[in-house]
C-alpha cells in the first residue's frame, strides 16, 4: 500500500509540471498584454509596470521565477486586474464559498443517486426501475446552464420560495446545490444500478440469502460494498465535473466563489489569475484522484496485486 | 490445418473488393436489425437527422436570423414567429436553426479531429505494442490526468480571439495563399484545439481493440504472407474496429456540443453576432422572468438533440458490440 501511494505521488509530478509549464507558456503566448485595455499610459509608465511585474525579463527567466516562487512559497504572484491583490488572496477568499457549494452538490448527488440506483437495481425492468432510470436519463441530458435557470424560474420567480440569486441567506445554497448535484445524482444512479445488478447475481449473494440473511442485510451489507465500486471510481471525474459545473452555477446565481473568479479572469484576460486558478484546480483534482485510487484499493483488495 | 484455413481467409480478404467483403460478413446486417429493434434509438436517430436537416437548410426554411425589427420587441410565440422574437425583435425560430448550425458544426469538427488523431494514435500504439505502446499510453495517461474543462477554458482564452486569428492569417499569407479566416473561425480554431485534446478515449478504445486483433489468426496469416504493416492496419485492423469507432463518435458529438454550449453560456465561446444554442440559452437566461420562451426553446433544442444523440449512441453500442455493457 505504501509503495502504491509513493508511486502514485511520483507520477503526479510530471502531470503537475506539464500543467504549470503548459499554462504558463500558453498564457504568455496569448495575444495582448495585461495592461492593454487600461487607460493609455506613457511608455515610461508602461516600462515601470512591466519592470514591477518582472515582464521585462526574458521569458525563460520569468518561467523559472514563477516556478521557483510557486514551488518554494506556494506563491501565485499578483493579479493583473485586481491591482494590489495577489492571486493567493483572491483564491483564499473565494475558495470557502466554492467548497461549501461543491460539498452540498456532492452530498445531494451521492444521497439521491445511490438511493435511486439501489431501488432501481432491486427489481430490474419493472416500474421501480424504469421511473428512476428515465428521470436519470433526463437529468443527464439537462445541462446545468439549462437546469439552473429553469429551477430559478420555477422556485424563485413563480413560487417565491428562494431568492433568485445571491449568497447571503443559508437558504440561498439550496438552488445552486441542486443545480450542481442533479446531473451527478443521475449519473451515479445509473452507475449504482449497473454495479448492483452485477453484484446481486453473484454466488456469494445467493449464499447470503440461503443462510437466511434478511433482504436489507443482503443489499446493504453484502452487495453494496462491491456494487459501489464503479461509483467510487467515478468520484474523481465527478469532482472535476463539479468544479467546472461551479463555473456555470456561480455565474447564474451570482455566487462570489472561485469558479466565478476564474471565468471572469478568463474573460478579462487576467493571465496570472487564470494561471493560478488552473494550477490550483489541477492540484486539487490530481490530489483527489489519488485519494480515490487509495479508497478503491482499500475497497477492492484484488487491485493490490496489479 | 487451422493455420492454413486462416491463410486462405486472409487471401480471400486480400483479393476481395470492399463491397463483397461487406456483403459477405453479416455483422453489419445483424447490427442494423438489432438497431431497428431498439425503438428509442431509432427515434433518436430520426430526430438527429431531422434536426441536422432543419439546421442545414435553415437558410431556406427560416427568415434572416439577424434582421432586427424593434416593433417586434420580445413578442410571444405566434403564427408569424413560431418561437417568438427576442429583445431586438429577431425571429427566435431562425436564430435557433442558425444557432444549431454552429452547434452541430462545432461538434462535428472537433469530433472529426479527435477521431483522426485517436484512431491513428491508438492503432499505432496497439499494433506495434512493446515499448512504443508503453510510452504512447503513458503520454495518454498523463494528458488524461489534466483537468479537462479547465484546460479547455485556458485554450479558449488563447484561441478564441481576433489576434490569434490575425497571426494565423499572417502565416497563411506568408505561404502565398490568397484567403483569410473570418471572425466565425475563432470558434472553429478553438474546437479544432479541443478536438486535439478529446482524442484520448478514442485512442484507448482503438488500441485495446487492435491489441486483441493483433493476436488473431487472420492477422498472423496476413503477416506470414508478407503484407506490409500499413496494409494490414488499413485493410484488416481498422475495418474490424469500425464498430466501436462509430459508437464512440456518436457519443463524442453530443459531449463536444455540450462543451461548446457551456463555453458560450459563460461568454467564452461563440461571440455575437454569431449565435449558437449556448449563446441563445445564455441570452434567454438573462431575461427569462419576462420572456421565458427565450430560454425554453433554445434549451429544448439543445436538450432534445443531446438526448437523441445519446440514445442513438447507446443503441449503436448495443447493436454493434453486444458484449459491451451499458454502464
Amino acid at each position: 500500500m505504501f509503495k502504491f501511494i509513493a508511486r502514485r505521488l511520483l507520477e503526479t509530478i510530471p502531470v503537475l509540471l506539464i500543467i504549470i509549464t503548459g499554462s504558463f507558456f500558453l498564457m504568455h503566448a496569448a495575444p495582448g498584454g495585461p495592461f492593454d485595455s487600461e487607460r493609455r499610459v506613457t511608455p515610461e509608465i508602461q516600462r515601470n509596470l512591466e519592470a514591477h511585474y518582472g515582464l521585462n525579463k526574458p521569458l525563460h527567466r520569468q518561467y523559472l521565477d514563477y516556478l521557483g516562487r510557486l514551488v518554494l512559497h506556494g506563491d501565485f504572484g499578483p493579479s493583473f486586474k485586481y491591482s494590489n491583490r495577489t492571486v493567493n488572496e483572491l483564491i483564499g477568499e473565494s475558495l470557502p464559498v466554492s467548497l461549501r457549494l461543491g460539498m452540498y452538490g456532492m452530498i445531494i448527488a451521492l444521497v439521491i443517486g445511490v438511493t435511486a440506483g439501489i431501488i432501481a437495481s432491486l427489481r430490474p425492468n419493472t416500474a421501480t426501475d424504469y421511473v428512476p432510470m428515465t428521470l436519470a436519463m433526463t437529468g443527464i441530458c439537462l445541462p446545468t446552464f439549462v437546469l439552473g435557470p429553469l429551477l430559478v424560474l420555477l422556485f424563485a420567480m413563480k413560487l417565491k420560495w428562494f431568492n433568485p440569486s445571491g449568497w447571503y441567506d443559508p437558504t440561498d445554497a439550496v438552488l445552486p446545490s441542486l443545480t450542481l448535484g442533479i446531473y451527478y445524482a443521475a449519473y451515479l444512479a445509473r452507475l449504482t444500478r449497473g454495479g448492483m445488478l452485477e453484484v446481486l447475481s453473484q454466488d456469494y449473494i445467493r449464499t447470503a440469502r440461503a443462510k437466511g440473511a434478511s433482504e436489507w442485510r443482503v443489499v446493504l451489507k453484502h452487495a453494496l460494498r462491491g456494487g459501489l465500486l464503479p461509483v467510487v471510481s467515478f468520484l474523481g471525474p465527478a469532482l472535476a465535473g463539479i468544479i467546472s459545473g461551479s463555473f456555470v452555477v456561480e455565474s447564474i446565481f451570482q455566487i462570489p466563489g472561485l469558479g466565478r473568479y476564474f471565468v471572469t479572469a478568463a474573460f478579462n484576460r487576467d493571465y496570472t489569475m487564470v494561471m493560478g486558478t488552473v494550477i490550483f484546480f489541477a492540484v486539487l483534482i490530481v490530489a483527489f484522484n489519488l485519494l480515490v485510487d487509495v479508497v478503491q484499493v482499500w475497497l477492492n483488495p484484488r487491485l493490490r496485486f496489479q | 490445418m487451422l493455420e492454413l484455413e486462416a491463410v486462405k481467409q486472409a487471401k480471400a480478404l486480400e483479393s476481395a473488393t470492399p463491397e463483397t467483403a461487406e456483403a459477405g460478413s453479416s455483422l453489419w446486417r445483424d447490427a442494423w436489425h438489432r438497431l431497428l429493434k431498439n425503438k428509442l434509438s431509432v427515434v433518436g436517430g430520426v430526430i438527429v437527422i431531422i434536426v441536422t436537416l432543419l439546421c442545414a437548410f435553415a437558410g431556406v426554411i427560416a427568415p434572416d436570423p439577424n434582421s432586427q425589427d424593434l416593433a417586434l420587441y420580445a413578442s410571444a410565440p405566434s403564427h408569424a414567429h413560431w418561437f417568438g422574437t427576442d429583445t431586438l425583435g429577431r425571429d427566435l425560430f431562425a436564430r435557433v436553426l442558425f444557432g444549431g448550425r454552429i452547434s452541430l458544426a462545432v461538434g462535428m469538427v472537433a469530433t472529426l479531429v479527435a477521431l483522426c488523431i485517436g484512431v491513428v494514435y491508438g492503432t499505432i500504439s496497439g499494433y506495434y505494442g512493446g515499448n512504443v505502446d508503453a510510452v504512447m499510453m503513458r503520454i495518454v495517461d498523463i494528458i488524461y490526468a489534466l483537468p479537462f474543462t479547465i484546460f479547455v477554458i485556458l485554450l479558449s482564452v488563447f484561441f478564441n480571439n481576433d489576434e490569434t486569428r490575425a497571426r494565423i492569417n499572417h502565416v497563411i499569407h506568408a505561404t502565398g495563399l490568397k484567403f483569410s479566416l473570418g471572425s466565425e473561425f475563432n470558434i472553429v480554431l478553438l474546437f479544432a484545439a479541443i478536438g486535439a485534446v478529446e482524442w484520448l478515449t478514442m485512442a484507448r478504445i482503438v488500441r485495446g481493440q487492435v491489441r486483441s486483433l493483433r493476436k488473431m489468426d487472420f492477422v498472423e496469416a496476413a503477416e506470414a504472407l508478407g503484407i506490409r504493416p500499413q496494409r494490414i492496419i488499413f485493410r484488416h485492423m481498422i475495418p474490424n474496429v469500425l464498430g466501436p469507432i462509430i459508437v464512440y463518435t456518436t457519443l463524442t458529438i453530443p459531449s463536444v456540443m455540450l462543451l461548446e454550449a457551456f463555453l458560450s453560456f459563460l461568454g467564452l465561446g461563440v461571440q455575437p453576432p454569431n449565435a449558437s444554442w449556448g449563446v441563445l440559452i445564455g441570452e434567454g437566461a438573462k431575461s427569462m422572468e419576462e420572456f421565458p420562451w427565450l430560454l425554453t426553446y433554445p434549451g429544448l433544442a439543445l436538450s432534445i438533440t443531446l438526448f437523441s444523440f445519446n440514445f442513438l449512441g447507446d443503441g449503436l453500442r448495443d447493436a454493434l458490440d453486444p458484449r459491451a455493457s451499458k454502464d
